[in-house]
């Protein structure tokens, strides 16, 4: 049985007003069932909540524009996340997460593979442990250190430092997840042993500065860790820095028109919208255009909120639109700075037949050409 | 002589005696040292329930007098004026305040009796060591000074000076009328602003009694109620208003473009401009030769005015006037829609503001009252309701009260100007609550305006069309709307300048950042300032209606003190005894007020009773305790404090 009654405290639901602002923002919402101002009234109805009834609950990306765009401050993602928890508490866990969910426990990832594989990626760049006094913490991600789709956007991250000479270490294989998605797709207990775990190992390591690959890791740290005792940005904010700075110079053009995904986690939740425009900006040869919808108005790729191991009730696939939008400025790159968005807009090229018109990096990668 | 003390339970209907047990305090209240008699009533304010205290005085010698009822914020005036009718002295009062600090915040009923009685023997302890206060009256300088040349400025200083007293009317703009000038139609009456206006103007500047200040701000203001002093700085027009014909020469020549204000940035003007009440002006801030003694024209301007009219360097003029009384009338600002980016503001031009639409709609606007945008009558037009209002995200989490009836009433003008336009309205709750606007919300539905609930949440392009995307919320599914135009029904915010504003003269804001009346309903005009009145939408977003409303009630407020000539100011202030002060000067940095002053002569500090307010930092900061506080004395709140111990 929910507990309806405290949810509506907890998640301070009774300030909304029903105005349908989170609905009208939802990028799920035109394909779904689900309706977070309507999931948030029946909360306020009072009326039994049947759960498993409500398999769309698992379609959310937590994006959270609901709750940005929301002028009382209510966040309807939260109480998806709340009821996702427990829906998992209850035992019946959907059949795609119990592997990564396990995975993430035993193995740090949920990638579903072994610990011991996470530096892999790194073989022969011959990397920094971290030790006390050593400046940068590159976080690298359980996605790009296991993905070899991604693998890349790491390995470009340690060019692009090496380039700028700056100090920076890996945790090793002290590294694991940053439980982002973990806490999305509800299971709080196993977000919150990851987190008082990745705590004591960053002290452990010295860690001060924290540079992360994934936009979801930096958001993790920087708003869900408590008072923590280092500081994070996003590899966006740190490479921006180095270029405004001088520090890191291109010596070779890369020709392309270039438009940019802003990743949610990212952009709309972090308001880091600039540092990434100003990085391609400032790579020789590249002409960048936005697309319409962008910064604020920029729309989920869907792969948040543990997406990445669920399907969703619907087959519609949003990242195929955001495909044909970025192909409507006439860019051949469109360039995001998050692994998932990387994943479901290569998958959408592919599926939308467009290989040969666009291709999807990683800011990095780009950077990394222009050295 | 003894003391002798009545103390007075008041019930307050239930407020206090569902709570508190009355009777119970009442007895207890007679056992107190120095109390002679103890009495509880329903309602102490009243006639009945003063005549008690008045008679007690009377019969059984009364010394002292404490009433237990409400906030003294509430009543003190009123006791102080039954007992001084009974022959005391009105500071021999004290309040005990168990209504709001007792009866209305708890509920255990014994323990709030008991809390009351505490309550009262602390103020009957006190009461014994009041001393009679002398009460006194100031002169009074029989002129006010209003500030903002609005629509509630100008209604507040015509009442001013009908009433006889001068009236110095102080406008930033080059122009009078403020907001209300750039507006089309008023709501729900749809008469032309502009002819409701420009009477009104007239009556101001051709009035005897009203000395009318444009393109000037105020600089400087000292003084107390009664005896305020303004300094007024009136910028340069750099063109004399007696010699020029109108003829616009000076503008084809000017080389400086800025975005014109009036026209809400719709369209750009000239640095040197004809205002909006055709008479012509140098905006100072645009003009490079004023500013920086160069200008790239060559003829410049006033080589080429035929009638030798503009002289830039015509030097600022400084004026200072004396006033008893000030109203400050200064309006409110536009929300900025670019800080809701995910509407589109900025990035498509047919989205546009409501004030933007004033002008749109207006015979005198950029378009001669043509809707048109982007060079085509629009066909499909959205409302967007509650931008920037409502919504914390923007911190303003107040309703602007205007925006239901301004977009409403703009959703007529299309309705009339282009019949065949679709019309639609995204609104949460329509808020029609003054005289005329349900019925006007109900005409312009059957107009054929269609009202759609859901607060829009973004706007964007598909194809070639803008797209409004909301969920409409009574068929619970999300909806994209293609439009020519799209409206944002702006709200209103405070001004830029409030700060400003609110620093010259003292003045406390609310939380909301707007301008804070003393009590938002029994006192909606005064301020915390003694002599300084509120009116219009400085105080909270307004329609024409209730500005003029509260313009009129200030003005009456202000001129009450200028009618009688004399003022009386708070008698329970902070006195210095020059014996123990060291000259150190720490209570004229504690004061907010500047009533602590070091008299050069004597070295020691004195205070001007007519500014205090008698909050008594003064005193606490005194570190040879030379300052005290009449009616709050260390043995008044010593004896206070001891009998609760």
């Amino acid at each position: 049985m929910i507990d309806i009654q405290s949810l509506v405290e907890q998640l301070e639901l009774a300030a909304c007003i029903q105005c349908g602002k989170c609905t009208g923002g939802c990028p799920i919402a035109v394909k779904s069932t689900m309706n977070p101002r309507a999931l948030v009234y029946q909360f306020l109805r009072g009326e039994d909540f049947e759960l498993t009834a409500r398999e769309d609950l698992w379609d959310c990306t937590t994006c959270s524009t609901c709750g940005l765009r929301c002028p009382k401050g209510v966040k309807p993602y939260e109480l998806i996340i709340a009821l996702r928890g427990q829906w998992i508490e209850s035992g019946k866990i959907p059949t795609t997460l119990r592997a990564p969910l396990t995975a993430t426990l035993n193995q740090g990832n949920p990638l579903v593979l072994p610990r011991e594989d996470r530096s892999l990626w790194a073989d022969g760049l011959d990397l920094k442990e971290m030790a006390e006094g050593v400046e940068y913490t590159m976080f690298t991600c359980c996605e790009n250190a296991y993905d070899p789709r991604v693998q890349p956007v790491p390995k470009a991250l340690v060019n692009i430092l090496r380039a700028a000479n700056v100090d920076f270490g890996t945790l090793g294989l002290e590294e694991q997840c940053c439980g982002s998605e973990i806490r999305r797709l509800g299971e709080s207990g196993l977000f919150e042993y990851l987190r008082d775990d990745n705590i004591e190992k960053f002290r452990a390591a010295g860690v001060k500065k924290m540079v992360t690959t994934s936009p979801h890791c930096y958001n993790v740290y920087k708003n869900e860790y408590g008072k923590t005792e280092f500081t994070v940005e996003h590899y966006t904010q740190v490479v921006a820095r180095l270029i405004a700075e001088g520090r890191l110079k291109f010596s070779h053009r890369v020709e392309a028109t270039v438009t940019y995904q802003d990743p949610c986690f990212l952009g709309k939740q972090n308001g880091v919208y600039d540092e990434p425009r100003a990085i391609l900006k400032a790579i020789p040869g590249v002409k960048f255009v936005d697309m319409d919808r962008s910064r604020e108005r920029s729309v989920c790729c869907e792969g948040g909120g543990g997406r990445m191991w669920m399907e969703g009730t619907s087959k519609v696939r949003i990242a195929n639109d955001r495909v044909l939008q970025a192909l409507e400025t006439g860019a051949n790159i469109l360039a995001t700075a998050c692994p998932f968005c990387f994943l479901t807009l290569s998958d959408a090229v592919i599926a939308t037949g467009n290989e040969e018109k666009i291709k999807v990096m990683d800011i990095l990668q780009i950077a990394q050409a222009a050295l | 002589m003894k003391q002798r003390i009545g103390v007075y339970v008041c019930h307050c209907g239930l407020n206090i005696a569902a709570t508190v047990d009355v009777a119970a305090a009442r007895e207890l209240a007679r056992l107190m040292p120095g109390v002679v008699v103890a009495r509880d009533y329903t309602y102490m304010c009243s006639d009945p329930g003063q005549a008690l205290i008045i008679n007690d005085i009377k019969e059984q010698g009364l010394t002292h007098v404490v009433v237990a009822s409400c906030s003294p914020r509430m009543h003190e005036p009123t006791f102080r004026a039954a007992i001084q009718k009974a022959g005391l002295n009105p500071y021999c009062l004290e309040m005990a305040n168990i209504r709001e600090q007792c009866a209305w915040v708890h509920q255990d009923r014994d323990r709030a009796t008991a809390k009351a009685i505490d309550l009262i023997a602390s103020a009957v302890a006190k009461v014994a060591w009041l001393v009679p206060l002398q009460e006194r009256e100031v002169g009074v300088t029989q002129a006010a000074l209003v500030v903002g040349g609005g629509v509630a400025g100008m209604h507040a200083a015509l009442d001013i000076a009908n009433a006889g007293f001068q009236v110095y009317l102080v406008e930033k703009q080059p122009y009078l009328g403020g907001r209300a000038a750039q507006l089309n139609t008023t709501f729900p009456t749809l008469e032309s602003v502009s002819d409701l206006l420009k009477p009104l103007m007239k009556d101001v500047v051709t009035h005897p009694k009203i000395r009318v200040l444009t393109n000037a701000d105020v600089e400087k203001v000292d003084g107390y109620v009664g005896n305020f002093r303004a300094t007024v700085r009136e910028r340069p027009r750099y063109v004399d208003a007696t010699k020029c014909t109108a003829c616009g020469k000076c503008v084809e020549v000017c080389p400086v473009t800025v975005p014109n204000a009036f026209d809400a940035n719709l369209t750009t003007r000239r640095a040197i401009y004809r205002a909006p009440d055709g008479t012509f002006v140098v905006d100072e801030r645009a003009c490079t030769f004023v500013q920086d003694r160069v200008c790239p024209a060559d003829p410049r301007c006033e080589s080429v005015c035929p009638e030798n009219a503009i002289d830039l360097a015509q030097p600022a003029q400084s004026h200072e006037f004396g006033v008893g009384t000030i109203i400050v009338a200064t309006g409110a600002a536009v929300f900025d829609a670019t800080k809701k980016p995910e509407l589109g503001f900025g990035a498509y031009a047919n989205v546009i503001t409501s004030l933007q639409f004033e002008r749109l709609a207006n015979a005198a606007g950029p378009t001669g009252g043509k809707i048109v945008v982007n060079g085509k009558e629009p066909k499909e037009v959205v409302f967007i309701q509650c931008v920037g209002s409502r919504d914390q995200t923007t911190g303003n989490v107040y309703c602007s009260r205007i925006c239901c009836m301004v977009n409403a009433k703009q959703a007529h003008i299309i309705k009339e100007k282009l019949p065949d336009a679709k019309v639609t309205v995204m609104y949460a709750d329509v808020r029609a609550f003054g005289k005329g606007h349900e019925e006007f919300y109900d005409r312009v539905r059957k107009e054929g305006v269609r009202y759609r609930r859901g607060y829009v949440s973004e706007v964007y392009r598909k194809g070639d069309r803008i797209v409004v995307r909301a969920e409409d919320t009574l068929i619970q599914k999300p909806i994209e709307l293609e439009a020519d135009l799209v409206v944002l029904g702006v709200g209103l915010t405070p001004r830029p300048e409030t700060d400003a504003i609110a620093d010259l003269l003292s003045l406390p804001r609310s939380g909301d950042g707007f301008l804070l009346e003393i009590h938002p309903k029994l006192r909606p005009v005064e301020t915390a300032v003694d002599g300084v009145f509120l009116a219009g939408a400085c105080q909270g977003p307004k329609d024409i209606v209730d500005t003029i409303a509260q313009a009129r009630a200030a003005a009456a407020s202000a001129f009450a003190p200028l009618c009688r000539g004399k003022v009386k100011v708070e008698s329970a202030t902070a006195v210095v005894n020059e014996e123990l002060c060291a000259g150190c000067g720490l209570c004229v940095a504690a004061c907010a007020y500047g009533a602590p002053a070091i008299n050069p002569r004597t070295g020691t500090a004195r205070v001007n009773a007519v500014l205090c307010k008698g909050c008594g930092a003064c005193a606490m900061a005194c570190p040879s305790k030379a300052i005290q506080l009449m009616q709050f004395t260390p043995r008044q709140i010593i004896s206070q404090v001891a009998v609760l111990a």
